[in-house]
């Protein structure tokens, strides 16, 4: 931070190209005490939130079909390791044409971003739950859908939780770059109006943001949910 | 009969040989309360026997009745203790020996009561709220044993339950399984490898013979009723049934490891501290 500001201070290119250190802070903290950056960052989450769970209930109903019956494995199964390697903002102009340039079209690709990742890891996480415990459950008279929420559903949570993580941080990356190119309030709108307006202290300061909101989600949220599952099951003590 | 098994017949899918032929023309009747263990080769079927009968699998041919119903799926009067405990992790051991009484619809108090005087059968009244990876291999093993217990069920099919445990852990668990046994009078119906274990526990000893797995001899203990056999009639039950696995366990290792391989010593494998100096 020293060095930035410094080298800021003694560079030649103009404060609103290259905003030191302490400016960005005031940007930063005149920002959030105005409520601007607070009410991005609420339009984003909230998007990101909606986009999220649709992907991760899509994902695990999706994932089980591609679990319980070959030929939605062979088809579907196919199709989304297919279009897994496609990265979702590449469907916006798409999305453009079908919804318009909303919030809907923001939701889509961050939907999508997320869907993929998720149907591979609740496949994979269901495919991997040991047949001693389906054995083990299926002779204590389990079955159906008492079967799927009581054994499944549990045993395969390490990898759903390492799924969600994943998932997470592409439909983080589909949001930012859908709201940048999208419309309304935002995160990604913020760092467009930023860049119009010239106020390079306003783009790095919402790049702060995205980084702690980033940070917090991965490591002290997933990591966390990780750390739990793992010393309960024993995996690590 | 209680148990009766007939004319069953198995076949898996193989890669090469198209289908193999696991299991031919089973026929067995196994008595109430009474304690049969299966003797075999690895892969003779004995294992596949017993999911058969668990439900957990289903025949070619033949019926398989218990009481004289027939068996068509899985159900709790039947109960299976694997060789792994097969514990769930995401739940307490408590919760792992209510995890069926609740799918009874077996009040949850009343459950938990159930399951923690069984664990206290198994000496686990401890550690009712540890979590599996706490335990050791043998805690493990009779927290499985509670579990499948506590369902009373009227048949209890282990399957190889003590192959996984040290030598000490077992000894133990011999113990505690007949003391088990002559508590809830059980049938049980054990599946193991080892012939000392099968000679020391059961009633009534089924050797099976493999590839295909077919019942090659029954022998009956009568001394075991209370499960204490003197030693020189066990030793002289080994004997006997080794000598008739003797063809099949060489059957399975040719075919591991090669047709000029021949295994002929007719010894009972034991320890020979135990009998110093009679050989002089």
């Amino acid at each position: 931070m020293a060095i930035w500001e410094v080298t800021s201070r003694l560079s030649d290119l103009p404060d609103f190209m290259f905003p030191s250190f302490t400016q960005v802070m005031a940007t930063l903290f005149s920002g959030l005490i105005s409520g601007q950056i607070l009410v991005a960052i609420g339009a984003s989450l909230s998007r990101l939130l909606i986009g999220f769970t649709i992907a991760s209930i899509l994902g695990l109903v999706l994932g089980y079909l591609i679990w319980r019956y070959k030929l939605v494995e062979d088809t579907l199964g196919f199709l989304v390791t297919a279009l897994q390697s496609i990265p979702s903002i590449v469907w916006f102009p798409l999305a453009i044409i079908w919804f318009g340039l909303n919030d809907f079209a923001i939701l889509f690709i961050v939907t999508l971003g997320a869907t993929w990742t998720m149907i591979v890891n609740a496949t994979s996480g269901f495919k991997n739950v040991p047949i001693l415990y389906q054995r083990v459950a299926k002779s204590l008279g389990s079955s159906g859908i008492h079967f799927l929420r009581t054994v499944i559903l549990p045993a395969s949570v390490p990898q759903l939780i390492s799924g969600l993580r994943i998932a997470w941080a592409f439909s983080w990356r589909a949001l930012m770059a859908g709201e940048l190119l999208g419309a309304g309030v935002g995160l990604g709108q913020l760092l467009e109006a930023g860049r119009a307006l010239g106020q390079m202290d306003l783009v790095i300061s919402v790049m702060i943001i995205i980084g702690v909101i980033g940070t917090i989600m991965d490591n002290v949220l997933f990591l966390r949910l990780e750390r739990n599952v793992e010393r309960k099951w024993g995996i690590r003590t | 009969m209680y148990l009766s098994i007939k004319g069953i017949e198995k076949s898996f899918p193989h890669k090469e040989r198209g289908t193999v032929k696991v299991l031919d023309k089973i026929d067995l009747e196994v008595e109430k309360g009474q304690f049969v263990s299966i003797v075999g080769p690895s892969g003779c079927g004995k294992s596949t026997m017993l999911y058969l009968i668990a439900g957990l699998e289903k025949a070619d041919q033949g019926t398989i009745s218990i009481n004289g119903k027939t068996v068509t799926g899985s159900g709790s009067d039947r109960v299976v203790v694997f060789q792994e405990a097969g514990l769930f992790p995401w739940l307490t051991v408590l919760d792992n020996v209510t995890y069926g009484l609740l799918l009874k619809k077996i009040p949850k108090k009343e459950a938990e009561q159930k399951a923690i005087e069984m664990l206290k059968m198994v000496h686990l009244g401890n550690y009712i709220h540890s979590y599996p990876h706490q335990l050791s291999g043998g805690m493990k093993q009779r927290v499985s044993i509670a579990r499948a217990l506590v369902m009373e069920p009227d048949i209890l099919l282990m399957d190889e339950p003590f192959a996984a445990l040290d030598e000490q852990t077992r000894m133990v668990l011999h113990k505690e399984l007949l003391d088990i046994w002559r508590k809830t009078k059980v049938t049980i119906f054990f599946i193991t490898h080892n012939i000392r274990e099968a000679v020391l526990l059961s009633q009534k000893i089924v050797v099976f013979a493999t590839r295909p797995g077919k019942i090659k001899a029954v022998f009956t203990s009568k001394d075991s009723k209370d499960g204490v056999v003197p030693s020189d009639v066990t030793l002289q039950l080994e004997k006997q049934i080794l000598a008739e696995l003797q063809d099949e366990i060489e059957k399975v290792l040719k075919e591991e490891m090669g047709d000029d391989y021949s295994f002929k010593t007719n010894s009972v494998s034991r320890d020979t501290s135990g009998d110093m100096g009679s050989h002089i």
